[in-house]
């Protein structure tokens, strides 16, 4: 330290001569840091390591307030309604002069919607992805893999527009008392909307089955068709089933497609055929209104969205006690 | 397939022969279905697209861009919206990005191998299955009622940045990763400390994949209609937000983020939920736009993760 101050402070300090080559002692070598230098870098690294983990944790606390702020909520709209009638009353009329706050029209129509966009869905997207997977030459996997991916881009209320314009208009032909907003059209177009997610991942699924089990497979004289059905989706099932556990979370959130196709108004049937509003469907509903903030309609579309995570985390557990079981090791 | 009898006493070479053309058979015919259906999906989807271009067509013009909503249906235009969605892009880029990057960073580079960081991967995975709309709560719980923010621009941003940050995470940490180890350990071997390495090294090395996320995470962002409206935006505005930009020193205004606002998507909900015909081709004209502008930003990032891939060599 004395050696550095004891020079005129315009030199740099690279020119400085050393005077002997020996890089031992710091009292003839001036080190490029100093030990204070070196500290501060320390301490420098010690605060931005701090600051990326708050950055990090901001995960964590999303989390812990989504849950929260649904808890304390939906308490509040359970201070109003007992749980047993809001688990078995069959209407769902938070907002008129007869308020019923049975929850059951509105999971019906979720579940409706998402049967119907799942019998879509699975199907279609598990085929196209063993035909890119086993059969599709490498030309056309890599020009229809960027398009599924494109796709999954696609903004919802789009879909919406396609559902109400598009597609009721002709399922009335071939249904002619079709509603004008039945649950039909929305769960088909939320369908068609997963496809790529589901044929994007399960291809992906397929692909990591390792190549000798197929090679394995051909040698016993199989064909790729009966490869590709015995031998790698079971060898992929782990996968399969996380693209169809995303597949259900995404129609069961759905929101635009069924608030724009499916009407709003809460109907207790699983008849596809008919009008009925979904929980995502009634959030946006009161959301469009202007409901005071406190008032028990504001407070029930907490309760309907606590309903929600719990039905998606339903789900997402399945998904992973059916992941874990049927895990290949390879 | 039962056409390989594996348990015969004896395989009668006809038998066999059969069963094989039979399998060749079933194989031809799975390959030209699979085809038949993936193209039958793919051509429903452009043909649903390509008539939504022709519905908006006729009200493409530049009255479109610079009309404000309004009850005539051949005089309403997007002006609000597009205002609206790009100052709340604004907000959401430079509240998600950051974080995320800041995030993914933790993640890779400094995280040690425990419960702890676990809970945080976790959390991540967890967050990006959480339905959108459910943010919107979360928002309207939080950013409008707790922090007083309103249903202002500010609490839109935050909310869509929110909802992709796990994107951006994933796709930080993705390109963070496949930073060859190599690249480190010379860097420390010169006496780098752990953020030099970060800074000099690994974040140059990663910027492709990192503005891909980035641009994924806002084209997910600017189609998402849900969470917006569940904090509520206003669907019909004729006016703008306060300009960020002044005549007179400081020459930049934050007022705007207090404003109400409206979005692309907002605006065609609004205009798709009514009777009139008319409507719906401006319905069709906005949903075109907004369509464009997240398949040009996707087309950017595809780009962008191509041309970063090709300049780096190990």
């Amino acid at each position: 330290m004395r050696a550095r101050e004891a020079r005129p402070r315009a030199a740099p300090r690279y020119v400085s001569e050393p005077k002997k080559p020996s890089l031992l002692s710091d009292t003839d070598f001036t080190p490029v840091l100093s030990r204070s230098a070196l500290r501060y870098r320390k301490m420098r690294d010690r605060v931005i390591e701090l600051l990326l983990l708050a950055a990090g944790l901001i995960a964590v606390f999303t989390t812990l307030a989504i849950v929260a702020i649904l808890l304390i909520e939906s308490s509040a709209f359970f201070k109003h309604v007992s749980i047993v009638e809001f688990l078995t009353d069959t209407m769902w009329t938070p907002l008129f002069a007869d308020a019923h706050y049975g929850i059951l029209p509105l999971v019906a129509g979720t579940l409706t919607t998402t049967v119907v966009a799942l019998l879509v869905a699975v199907p279609i997207g598990t085929l196209i992805a063993i035909y890119l997977s086993e059969f599709a030459p490498t030309k056309v996997r890599e020009t229809v893999k960027p398009i599924l991916e494109l796709l999954g881009a696609v903004p919802t209320v789009v879909y919406g527009y396609f559902a109400l314009t598009m597609v009721t208009p002709a399922l009335q032909r071939l249904i002619p008392d079709l509603p004008g907003f039945n649950m039909l059209s929305a769960g088909l177009v939320i369908g068609l909307m997963i496809v790529p997610y589901v044929s994007s991942l399960s291809e992906d699924a397929m692909r990591s089955v390792p190549r000798y089990m197929r090679e394995g497979s051909y040698a016993m004289g199989a064909t790729r068709l009966q490869t590709a059905l015995h031998v790698v989706v079971p060898g992929a099932f782990s996968g399969l089933a996380a693209a169809f556990i995303l597949g259900i979370s995404r129609a069961v959130g759905e929101t635009m497609v069924v608030a724009i196709a499916a009407g709003m108004q809460p109907n207790f049937t699983f008849d596809p055929r008919e009008p009925a509003a979904t929980i995502t469907a009634y959030i946006v509903q009161v959301s469009l209104g202007d409901l005071p903030h406190g008032s028990i309609g504001y407070q029930s579309i907490f309760a309907a969205g606590l309903v929600l995570m719990l039905m998606t985390l339903v789900f997402n557990v399945i998904g992973y006690s059916l992941t874990r079981r049927f895990r290949e090791a390879y | 397939m039962s056409g390989t009898s594996m348990t015969a006493p004896y395989l009668d070479p006809k038998h066999v022969r059969e069963g094989l053309s039979r399998r060749k058979l079933l194989d031809q015919v799975f390959v030209i279905v699979g085809l038949i259906v993936m193209l039958a999906c793919l051509a429903i989807l452009a043909v649903l697209f390509i008539d939504l271009v022709i519905d908006g067509s006729e009200r493409f013009s530049w009255d479109f861009f610079t009309n404000f909503a309004s009850r005539r249906a051949e005089r309403a235009g997007i002006l609000a919206a597009w205002v609206g969605t790009s100052l709340i892009m604004i907000v959401t880029a430079l509240c998600a990005v950051p974080v995320g990057v800041a995030a993914a960073i933790y993640l890779e580079e400094y995280a040690p191998k425990n419960w702890f960081t676990a809970i945080i991967e976790i959390n991540v995975t967890n967050l990006a299955g959480v339905p959108s709309i459910v943010y919107g709560l979360l928002a309207l719980g939080l950013f409008v009622y707790q922090f007083n923010l309103g249903q202002s621009i500010a609490a839109a941003g935050l909310t869509l940045a929110l909802l992709i940050l796990p994107i951006v995470i994933v796709a930080t940490r993705e390109a963070i990763r496949a930073v060859p180890n190599a690249i480190r350990e010379a860097a420390y071997g010169l006496g780098a400390t752990r953020w030099e390495v970060t800074k000099d090294h690994v974040l140059p090395y990663s910027t492709g994949g990192i503005l891909t996320g980035m641009i994924l995470g806002l084209s997910r962002a600017i189609g998402e209609t849900a969470p917006i409206i569940t904090i509520g935006a206003l669907s019909f505005i004729a006016f703008l937000p306060e300009s960020p930009f002044k005549s007179e020193f400081p020459f930049i205004s934050f007022g705007w983020l207090d404003d109400p606002f409206t979005a692309m998507p907002i605006q065609m909900f609004n205009w798709v939920s009514r009777p009139d015909p008319a409507f719906q081709a401006n319905a069709a004209a906005a949903g075109a736009i907004l369509l464009g502008m997240t398949l040009l930003m996707n087309g950017v990032a595809i780009w962008i993760r191509y041309r970063f891939r090709k300049k780096i060599n190990w």
